[in-house]
């Protein structure tokens, strides 16, 4: 089969020389594969010790429900075996929460949250005690290195949320990374990726794409409630069947940089096309419908796009079926849209 | 246009449809003669097949006269007669480039539904739920072929539509099956399903040199075509225990080969076939893989089990231990029909095989909803039902 374009290619010899300047963000050829996080040592670490604190849950849980009264003994406090059965419900449900979800922060901190009510709670205790204030001395303290240890997991475990692609990072920018294999050479793959303003074929939230000046172009998304958001790109770095890298110039509403890197497969005739790409959503109300522009998951977008574009790389149409007949549709059908994206 | 429309478990309807129109570049319009009911499709009639939606129109196996082209169409022109494969393959892909069309990367518009389900998407498939794409299907007076430059083989010849339909799937099918099986000079292989597949994976195993093959059923009149028309020695499962009766044909030793044209609604006997029904009824498990079991045990060691049966989800209890323990071969898979289909044409107009001996009923397309009840139901020695639009 011949080779097909996007569209009617437009480049001319000039776009053809590498854009001088900034150098790639991606560093040496070899792409940087992202180590799937759970197996990096301080996560694992981390992840012990949320596991510690799930299992740590369960077993005061099922103490302070079996046995409430000898719980409040021990710790000092009047008997008060009711209050003490809910506190062991909280417990457990952290414990279960923490077990069956230990990447997810929100169980952790549920701890923490528990902690500060039991430290209310022996701190009202030690007011009116009156025989057993070493024993809820104690039991503060032990709260408080406890409290302790829940911060920390809590904070390391929200962190290595955040270092994954696709989620919010500490400094508001979401990053995401795909990559997907065309059976045809890097430089057919280059040629048609470089096609900017044929972009919005395969890339679903882009309206459209043009030319402003050599090097530049206008890019429009679609936002939700019919908004749409612009910026002015500009390539930041070029190399022929290799790479491009392109970053929204300095005031952009969105700040969003992209790189995309065209290797050859090991059969030597088909392509690993690579992809990273990043942006900030601006804040405030603008900043939340942006967050929702790039899809609730922007790896799936990116998957997606980048499917999109294998299809029109290798056979030069996208599969449908928007358009063909059937008969009488069940009545929520209309509701559901086109049911080819 | 009148299409037959899945309604439903045990619902189909023939209804006016608009006419369907090239909705890509590589797409061709056929305007259908002769189109059959797929033992496949009764999953679909059963309501066994996840992601269907009612008004989605049926069929894959389907022929006609090429009425429009897509502008890269270059290979086929208006009045073309040709037969359509089940499988739709972009021709350009890693997988179509190795001449594995079913498993063709680009033809499936939900690729990703696919994925979730299976941990990758095969080809689109006409007709069989959207799980494949949701393509429109052939039981129908027209069709749109995407990539018609890849799938629609021309008929030359002045050859009826019944004796080159089955190029478009069961044929093939049994094909691959049987070949699938590696057979030696003189192999015996046996095949679970008397039906239109298993029948053709009985002749195809003879034509690839088998020796012996043994077809299983229970119906009088699918054991009486494998023993007449396919040269087969027959088992009817009802009156013989089928691990002894072929135990008993091998010499204790078990067929080199087993192939399952059966798929997922086998039925079940005894207190294991009560448990595949119930739980099938309950929706805790999507298939009854009583056939393959049995195809799995009666295998000898180091033979193959070859399964052109249709599945489409998880089955309990496989028999993964003798599988490992005996170093069976399982060899699968949705058929390549585009790979098969020039070859197998040439075996028909030299007169090797006339691969109209299944049907039994011809119906016309309105009469659609009788014959798939028919065909279900094993009535009036229903064998093969081709609908004429």
């Amino acid at each position: 089969m011949d080779t097909v374009s996007l569209r009617q290619p437009t480049l001319s010899p000039s776009d053809q020389r590498p854009v001088g300047g900034l150098p790639s963000k991606l560093g040496p050829r070899s792409p940087r594969r992202t180590a799937l996080a759970s197996s990096r040592p301080r996560v694992r670490t981390d992840r012990q010790l949320a596991k510690g604190l799930g299992w740590f849950s369960i077993g005061l849980g099922l103490g302070e429900l079996v046995a409430p009264r000898q719980v409040c003994r021990a710790i000092g406090v009047d008997d008060h075996p009711a209050v003490m059965r809910a506190l062991g419900l909280r417990e457990l449900a952290a414990g279960v929460g923490i077990l069956s979800q230990p990447a997810q922060p929100a169980w952790l901190w549920s701890r923490v949250a528990g902690d500060a009510m039991d430290l209310a709670l022996l701190a009202a205790a030690f007011m009116t005690a009156e025989r057993d204030r070493v024993n809820v001395a104690v039991a503060t303290a032990a709260v408080a290195g406890i409290t302790a240890l829940d911060v920390y997991a809590s904070r390391q475990t929200g962190m290595h949320v955040r270092s994954q692609p696709g989620h919010l990072r500490g400094d508001g920018s979401v990053r995401v990374e795909k990559s997907i294999a065309i059976n045809r050479p890097p430089e057919d793959c280059y040629r048609m990726w470089h096609d900017f303003e044929a972009l919005p074929r395969f890339m679903q939230h882009l309206e459209s794409v043009r030319v402003t000046a050599p090097g530049r172009w206008r890019w429009v998304a679609r936002a939700p409630a019919g908004m749409s958001v612009e910026w002015d790109a500009e390539l930041t770095n070029e190399q022929p069947g290799e790479l491009l890298a392109w970053r929204s110039v300095e005031g952009s509403e969105i700040e969003n940089s992209g790189a995309v890197r065209f290797l050859r497969d090991r059969t030597g005739r088909g392509t690993i096309v690579h992809v990273t790409m990043q942006y900030k959503p601006p804040a405030g109300a603008l900043g939340a419908a942006v967050a929702k522009l790039f899809g609730e998951e922007p790896e799936i977008q990116v998957r997606e796009d980048l499917r999109r574009f294998k299809r029109l790389v290798e056979t030069g149409e996208l599969p449908t079926i928007d358009g063909q007949p059937s008969g009488r549709r069940p009545a929520w059908y209309a509701l559901s849209g086109g049911s080819n994206r | 246009m009148r299409a037959t429309c899945w309604h439903g478990a045990g619902d189909v309807r023939v209804e006016h449809v608009p006419d369907p129109r090239i909705l890509n570049p590589r797409d061709c319009i056929v305007q259908i003669t002769s189109t059959a009911i797929c033992g496949s499709d009764l999953h679909l009639y059963d309501g066994y097949v996840p992601t269907m939606i009612e008004g989605d129109i049926l069929g894959h196996e389907f022929m006609g006269e090429v009425v429009e082209t897509g502008r890269a169409v270059q290979n086929l022109k208006i009045g073309d007669r040709v037969v359509v494969p089940f499988p739709i393959a972009c021709g350009a892909c890693f997988f179509c480039e190795r001449g594995e069309f079913s498993l063709c990367e680009n033809s499936n518009p939900n690729a990703r539904m696919a994925e979730k389900m299976w941990g990758h998407s095969p080809c689109g498939i006409f007709g069989y739920s959207h799980l494949t794409g949701g393509y429109a299907g052939g039981q129908a007076e027209y069709a749109r072929v995407p990539f018609a430059d890849i799938g629609p083989i021309r008929i030359e010849s002045d050859l009826p539509d019944e004796k080159v339909l089955f190029l478009s799937d069961i044929f093939p099918t049994g094909w691959m099956a049987a070949e699938a099986c590696a057979i030696r000079p003189g192999d015996t292989i046996a095949v679970w399903g008397c039906g239109p597949v298993g029948l053709f994976a009985m002749r195809s195993a003879y034509m690839l040199g088998a020796g012996r093959v043994i077809g299983i059923d229970r119906f009088p009149e699918r054991l009486r075509i494998a023993r007449e028309n396919c040269g087969a020695e027959t088992i009817d499962y009802q009156e013989t225990d089928v691990l002894e009766g072929l135990a008993e044909m091998t010499g204790g030793r078990g067929p080199d080969a087993c192939i399952d044209a059966v798929g997922m609604e086998a039925e079940g006997h005894g207190i294991v076939g009560a448990y595949d029904r119930v739980k099938q009824a309950l929706r805790m498990q999507t298939e009854r893989p009583t056939a393959l079991r049995e195809a799995i045990i009666a295998c000898r060691n180091g033979g193959t089990v070859s399964i052109p049966g249709v599945y489409g989800g998880f089955a309990d209890k496989m028999p993964i231990g003798s599988i490992m323990n005996r170093a069976l071969t399982i060899r699968t898979g949705q058929t390549h029909v585009q790979r098969y289909m020039r070859p197998l044409l040439d075996r028909i107009q030299a007169g090797q095989i006339d691969p109209s001996f299944p049907i039994t009923h011809r119906l016309s397309l309105d009469d659609a909803p009788q014959g798939y009840r028919m065909f279900r139901d094993k009535q009036d020695e229903c064998v093969k039902v081709v609908l004429k639009p």
